[in-house]
């Protein structure tokens, strides 16, 4: 809490002109996800603790120490490649490692980290600076058929192809499909041409197809989705791969319209292990619908769009071309990750499993996102000093 | 750029309006999924409520109670719970975990032993509780079963695929309702693959079947009880009308010959209706049967209860009516002429019946023709031990007349006296039964049977014991499992 208000301080002293309610929003998101961990596991919750404090650290170091982030534009090649390094890591041998049958960590020594949830980041803003540079090239296509040349459009097809192919190596959908979804997000406001959001949309099922029929891990994944999806049908292996999807559901329609209460909800067995596996990660939401029920979880959904509101504004205002397109872009990152979440544990979507921003436990997670409310604060600044 | 921003905007807010819009259809179906298979939600609610304890009749043998666990995180204490009598009365009794749910009278029962019933006295118990922030206590069941004799009923039966029910016939107290093969209801929760793993001589152990309520057997013989009921009671014969027994009868053009053993079908000429019965005759009762047409035989059926699920305080999934069956669904057949009265007067034809239907059956008669309704619960005591429900003998069917109750009594006394059923006797005690000896096809596969009721004069005890896969006949089989359990229920309680 004081921590908080310390942040706080750092951004109004360093900030003074940034939006004042995207730290307090994503305030209010950790607390809540810090709540619910200690709740189902308060080591857990402690360890956590420590992540929003190093967190907190790695946003206050950005924010004094780069001073103008549009010097960001300037290296964005580097952080582009720096992006692709990052996602490959966890296929070096040595380094990588496999929790849950996504080869997504990195460890050295003691510590684990997702390089996935920075290069989340890094890539957004290489997307940024790109897409300003060419955009005009992009939307009116130099090429033939009005198509845009290879000269424009290849470096961002590198970049991006290098992207999912590591993601798709690393087995990890869930990264996948929000780093796609950012990608088309992007190119569709630099450029406003639905030609290039219906053929990502193509490219994008062709590729899921593909997946599909190559990796019996995601073959399973969408069969299950349908058989308990809707309804729970009696087909639902509810007892064996279906489990987690089945028990995430029971949780969500079992909380009602405003839960079991904080601590009394059926989240944890009388031998002590948690009915849904992940739940501190991957299915918090699942644990604040059952025990804050719909209430809660409309609520915490709505902060995110509050937290959107604030992202997009702060786009619509600013003056240049690269600061709108890294606000839209880091504003995303996030929506559509708790998206892609939300959506997968509720059986919305096939279920995949990546962190709902801020609230699940998730050190790298924890610390890249608050990278994000860094660099946006930083450009609602810039943009409000420059219209005053 | 701003334009695209705008509609990207109200992109990503319908996403969330439809994840809200995904948990409020969950929360629509919340009541459809609540006994969900592998929901934990209202079972582990329940689990914070000290369950109600089940007893035997004598209000002191234990059939389930519960072990305490705290979890120190939550402070929270949980009631588990724990069969000390393991095989013995897992049928009935049932289990309720969480991983498998609830069967028997743990589920049926589920709502006074968590103390969740609409009893007036229990509503304002609990709401005491709740606000001395005490834990909620649920009523205690005392059952009908007699300890002593379900043992000895699961001994006899063990290693076998059968069921043995017993009855009070005067008022359908249930006092052993035994299964084998059976299992521990303690494994269900954690090791459930090693109740899956029982081996049993029959085809399919299946140790989770109540095959006293919910196996269906070919009653055979037996039910020539029922034929012989519809003979009297129509006045269309008596006990001392003559019939000719060429060994075999005739229908459709074909010989149904009489039960046959290394010398060929039995044969025994000019014989009184007692004696048919005595020496369970197959071509006498062959040829009533024709005589009745198959309507009159299923209506006495159905008088004594065929065709529906008995009336007792398990779930009903786990009660099997009786009756014919075609492609595993029970039928009555409109037509006569799509049932062989023959065959059905002497219990094949498609005919499969519980063993609980059939000491119904031996109930009814021993009871003057009156069929009282099976009862497994004796009281309902509440934690502070009132008693808030107490069972009340009530008549179920009016199969017969007393007086055909009396004839057929005398006829079935005879079948223990001197005809097949004379391994059931008991020195003192005069035991009226019939065997069973069904064949299901297969040689050395048969279903055998014995029903009895004793004393005879005054009945106190009505059984029906079934076996399947056996070589033997009814009577070398099945009645010394019945004797067995009628000397245990009589025996005075030391």
């Amino acid at each position: 809490m004081a921590l908080y208000v310390a942040a706080h301080l750092v951004v109004r002293v360093a900030l003074p002109l940034a939006d004042p309610y995207l730290l307090p929003l994503s305030g209010v998101l950790t607390g809540l996800g810090l709540t619910m961990i200690y709740r189902i596991d308060p080591d857990l919750a402690f360890r956590q603790g420590l992540w929003v404090v190093i967190g907190l650290a790695a946003f206050a170091a950005l924010v004094l120490f780069l001073k103008d982030y549009r010097t960001l534009d300037q290296v964005k090649y580097i952080l582009g490649l720096a992006a692709i390094f990052l996602l490959a890591l966890p296929a070096v041998p040595g380094l990588g490692r496999t929790i849950n049958g996504a080869s997504l960590w990195v460890g050295v020594g003691p510590v684990v980290f997702q390089p996935g949830e920075f290069a989340k980041v890094l890539l957004v803003v290489f997307l940024a600076g790109y897409l300003r540079d060419n955009r005009e090239m992009l939307s009116m296509g130099s090429g033939r058929y009005g198509l845009p040349s290879l000269k424009h459009f290849g470096p961002l097809l590198i970049i991006w192809g290098g992207a999912m192919l590591v993601l798709f190596q690393t087995n990890d959908l869930g990264g996948g499909l929000l780093y796609f979804s950012i990608f088309l997000a992007m190119l569709w406001v630099a450029t406003a041409r639905w030609a290039y959001v219906a053929v990502g949309g193509l490219l994008f099922a062709a590729g899921a197809y593909a997946l599909y029929h190559v990796t019996p891990h995601v073959q399973d994944r969408v069969a299950i989705w349908l058989d308990c999806s809707w309804t729970v049908s009696n087909a639902c292996p509810v007892y064996t791969e279906g489990y987690q999807l089945a028990q995430s559901i029971y949780a969500i329609s079992g909380g009602g319209l405003f839960g079991q209460g904080l601590g009394e909800g059926v989240l944890i067995s009388p031998e002590g292990h948690t009915y849904i596996p992940f739940l501190s990660t991957d299915f918090i939401f699942a644990a604040i619908a059952q025990e804050l029920g719909l209430a809660g979880a409309a609520a915490l959904v709505l902060l995110y769009v509050v937290f959107l509101y604030r992202g997009f504004r702060i786009a619509l205002m600013a003056d240049d071309g690269f600061s709108k397109l890294l606000a839209v872009g880091l504003t995303s990152a996030l929506a559509i990750q708790a998206f892609i979440i939300t959506a997968g544990v509720t059986g919305l979507i096939p279920l995949t499993g990546i962190t709902l921003p801020y609230v699940s436990y998730g050190g790298s997670s924890i610390v890249a996102n608050f990278l994000i409310v860094g660099l946006l604060l930083m450009v609602s600044n810039h943009v409000n000093r420059e219209r005053s | 750029m701003n334009p695209q921003i705008r509609r990207l905007f109200f992109v990503l807010v319908t996403l969330f309006v439809a994840v809200i819009g995904m948990s409020t259809w969950w929360l629509w179906k919340a009541p459809d999924l609540e006994a969900r298979r592998g929901n934990p939600t209202l079972l582990v609610k329940q689990l914070t409520i000290e369950r109600g304890r089940i007893f035997a009749a004598d209000g002191k043998t234990v059939f389930a109670r519960n072990r305490k666990v705290k979890q120190k995180s939550l402070g929270r204490t949980w009631f588990l719970r724990v069969y000390p009598q393991r095989r013995l009365v897992a049928h009935p009794v049932g289990y309720s975990t969480i991983e498998r749910s609830r069967t028997g009278l743990e589920k049926s029962l589920n709502d006074f032993l968590t103390g969740s019933n609409a009893n007036l006295d229990t509503v304002l118990d609990n709401a005491l509780d709740k606000l001395k922030g005490l834990t909620q206590k649920g009523n205690d069941v005392v059952t009908t079963i007699n300890a002593r004799a379900q043992r000895v009923a699961m001994d006899a039966l063990g290693g076998k695929c059968g069921a043995a029910v017993a009855l009070e016939p005067s008022t359908g107290r249930v006092l052993v309702l035994a299964s084998q093969p059976s299992f521990d209801p303690n494994l269900v929760e954690g090791h459930f693959n090693q109740i899956l793993r029982t081996k049993a001589a029959c085809g399919s152990a299946s140790p989770l079947l109540d095959r006293a309520t919910q196996g269906r057997f070919i009653p055979g013989s037996t039910f020539k009880v029922v034929t012989a009921a519809a003979a009297l009671d129509t006045g269309r014969f008596t006990p001392s009308s003559r019939f000719d027994d060429p060994g075999y009868c005739i229908e459709y053009g074909k010989r149904v010959s009489n039960f046959a053993d290394q010398s060929g079908p039995e044969v025994f000429g000019n014989v009184s209706f007692t004696q048919a019965m005595e020496h369970s005759i197959n071509a006498v009762f062959c040829n009533i049967g024709k005589k009745l047409g198959p309507t009159v035989v299923l209506d006495y059926a159905q008088r004594f209860g065929f065709y529906e699920e008995p009336p007792i305080e398990l779930p009903s999934e786990e009660v099997a009516p009786s009756g014919l069956y075609r492609r595993n669904r029970l039928y009555l057949p409109r037509d006569p002429n799509q049932v062989d009265p023959g065959r059905l007067a002497f219990g094949q034809e498609r005919l499969l019946a519980t063993p609980l239907q059939m000491a119904l059956v031996a109930a009814g008669i021993g009871n003057d023709g009156i069929v009282m309704q099976p009862t497994l619960v004796d009281r309902i005591v509440a934690p502070d031990g009132k008693v808030i429900e107490r069972s009340n003998p009530k008549e179920w069917k009016e199969a017969i007349k007393p007086r055909t109750a009396a004839e057929l009594t005398a006829m079935m006394r005879a079948v223990v006296e001197s005809g097949t059923g004379t391994a059931a006797q008991i020195s003192g005690v005069p035991v009226a039964g019939k065997t069973g000896t069904a064949e299901t096809g297969v040689s050395g596969r048969n279903d055998t049977w014995f029903i009895a009721f004793a004393p005879a004069d005054r009945p106190r005890v009505a059984v029906a014991v079934a076996l399947s896969g056996q070589s033997g006949t009814g009577g070398a089989t099945a009645a010394p499992i019945a004797k067995a359990i009628i000397e245990a229920l009589l025996k005075r309680n030391p």
